[in-house]
């Protein structure tokens, strides 16, 4: 197994020029799902999050076989679904959730028919499913990169907005918030997100990019903003160490990254100040402390990534 | 008396093709405290989201003064969401604050207002999850409150409330009431006779309004709650019907 510090000059050697573009994807990826997976995570819509997440596949499996953009055709698709949910949940007779379960399989099953369609299917079948460090272009990169970055402008200009209906819905319909059109900004906020990383990390393990460093800063603080610094610092710090593991044991990258950050959130789980295991182990309910002295927890992460490297 | 900060005129609203409240007439004037007072489905949400211009009646007219504060039932608000006090009180203002803008000196002035007028200033830093019922009621009181309203509308806000809680409450609504206009549904009936200046009795339509002191007759209470003459509401109300002395 190759070391740490190997693994850095794999990084820098031009023979190796893919596998920092890998690095550089996931890492863009992770900050952006860590975002927008704390919106995911805080509103309890992690399904929803799921369902988008598959409902793009035939979108990319579209544009794979017509050789045009993944992330237009993962858009489209993802978008098309959230739509789809929105209005078929609109009547009383069913939940969204069960909405959600007919159309994201759907999808999926969709995406399966299509790809199967396509000549020498399985390895790419594969590829969409579960994510590869190979085959990230330059392209990608800054397609990646600038779509990330105009998803996070949109996630800063609205967050007030999204942050209104999350709290309150009622309370948001009476102050006049176009509370609908804000559901279908998040929707496609999260397919977005989805389809930028799935390259990486895969269909199938998106998912937890979004949701794991989300819930896992949830867990150490009780404040948005520190949430929305931390979720996407142990998105990263998983998505390094992960393709790391992944190079070095010749692990699937997106398993990689997913395993890296479970144990993230699990060291999270029992090390929280205050809520987690240990704290409550030893007695933390010895009066109420000051919520001024909320804030020192950005420095975790960190501590987690020690933790899980080698 | 001097032009209403709500006039509600000959209002029928229907919810899903089935009608909820019909011919309603309501007046309510600044200084004012009144409770709205009925069964479960008589209609009192929906004339509070009538009022707001969340429903749109099907005949009548709804007019208001001025800005409307909305205090509605606590389980609408995520409290387990990452906010402050503070953060949750600022929310009331988002559209006031407008797009793609961020909140300024006003704002924080608008909500340190709000919250010492609630009397929560010094929690103004703490997780709103971490908060009680009495304190938790009090936010959406300062959220509301945050924009100054003319009016205020409060859905049940004693419910799952202990008796210091309720006082306290009590306390700060006929403080509020004193300088706008105050309607609150609520299911405390002897709290409403006690501590409100009129009293709308609402089963669809309003089957009395008044003063406490006016609502002196047991019959419309009889008919808006379908209790029988020797039901303890009555007796708790201090209302004995003729035929039972």
């Amino acid at each position: 197994m190759i070391s740490p510090l190997e693994f850095l000059q794999d990084l820098t050697d031009p023979d190796l020029a893919f596998l920092r573009k890998a690095v550089l994807v996931a890492v863009m990826s992770s900050v952006v799902c860590g975002v927008v997976g704390c919106h995911v995570v805080l509103r309890g819509m992690a399904f929803m999050g799921d369902a988008v997440a598959h409902a793009v596949f035939p979108g990319l499996a579209v544009a794979f076989l017509l050789q045009g953009s993944l992330v237009v055709g993962g858009v489209v698709a993802g978008v098309v679904t959230a739509v789809l949910v929105a209005l078929f949940s609109q009547g009383r007779r069913l939940r969204e959730d069960t909405v959600i379960g007919v159309f994201f399989v759907a999808a999926f099953a969709l995406g399966i028919v299509i790809v199967s369609r396509a000549p020498g299917y399985t390895g790419t079948l594969e590829q969409f499913l579960f994510g590869s460090v190979a085959g990230v272009v330059d392209e990608d990169l800054y397609v990646v990169g600038a779509v990330g970055s105009g998803l996070l402008l949109v996630a800063l200009l609205l967050h007030k907005e999204i942050v209104a209906v999350s709290l309150d819905r009622e309370m948001a319909r009476s102050a006049r918030l176009p509370v609908l059109a804000l559901d279908l900004v998040l929707y496609v906020m999260v397919t977005v997100a989805v389809v930028i990383s799935v390259q990486t990390i895969g269909n199938v393990l998106v998912l937890a990019l979004l949701i794991t460093p989300a819930a896992t800063a949830r867990l150490l603080t009780d404040r948005l903003g520190p949430m929305m610094l931390v979720a996407p610092l142990v998105g990263s710090a998983s998505a390094v160490v992960g393709v790391y593991l992944s190079w070095a044991l010749d692990l699937p990258t997106g398993g990689a990254i997913v395993l890296v950050a479970t144990v993230a959130f699990l060291v999270a789980w029992c090390l929280a100040p205050r809520h987690g295991l240990v704290a409550r182990g030893r007695g933390a309910s010895a009066g109420r402390r000051d919520v001024e002295q909320d804030q020192p927890f950005v420095g975790v992460p960190g501590r987690s990534g020690a933790v899980t490297g080698p | 008396m001097t032009t209403p900060a709500v006039r509600l005129d000959r209002v029928s609203v229907d919810l899903g093709g089935r009608p909820v409240l019909r011919d309603v007439a309501l007046d309510l004037y600044r200084g004012e405290l009144v409770a709205l007072l009925g069964p479960n489905g008589a209609g009192k949400t929906t004339l509070l989201r009538t009022v707001l211009g969340l429903l749109r009646p099907r005949t009548g007219t709804v007019a208001v003064d001025g800005e409307v504060g909305y205090v509605p039932q606590r389980h609408e608000f995520a409290w387990d969401y990452p906010v402050s006090v503070e953060g949750a009180v600022l929310s009331g203002r988002v559209r006031r604050i407008g797009w793609f803008r961020q909140a300024g000196v006003a704002d924080h002035q608008a909500v340190r207002a709000a919250l010492d007028r609630v009397r929560m200033t010094h929690l103004r830093t703490r997780p709103v999850g971490e908060l009680s019922g009495g304190q938790r009621q009090r936010v959406l009181v300062a959220r509301a409150l945050a924009l100054d309203p003319q009016v205020l509308l409060l859905d049940e806000p004693f419910t799952g409330l202990d008796v210091p809680s309720q006082d306290h409450l009590t306390e700060l609504f006929v403080e509020l009431a004193a300088e706008r206009a105050v309607l609150m549904t609520t299911h405390d009936l002897v709290a409403a006779v006690h501590t409100c200046t009129r009293l709308c009795l609402l089963d669809g339509s309003v089957v009395a309004l008044g003063t406490p002191d006016e609502l002196h007759d047991p019959a419309p209470w009889m008919r808006t709650f379908g209790a029988s003459p020797t039901s303890p509401l009555l007796r708790a109300l201090g209302l004995v019907p003729q035929e039972a002395l």
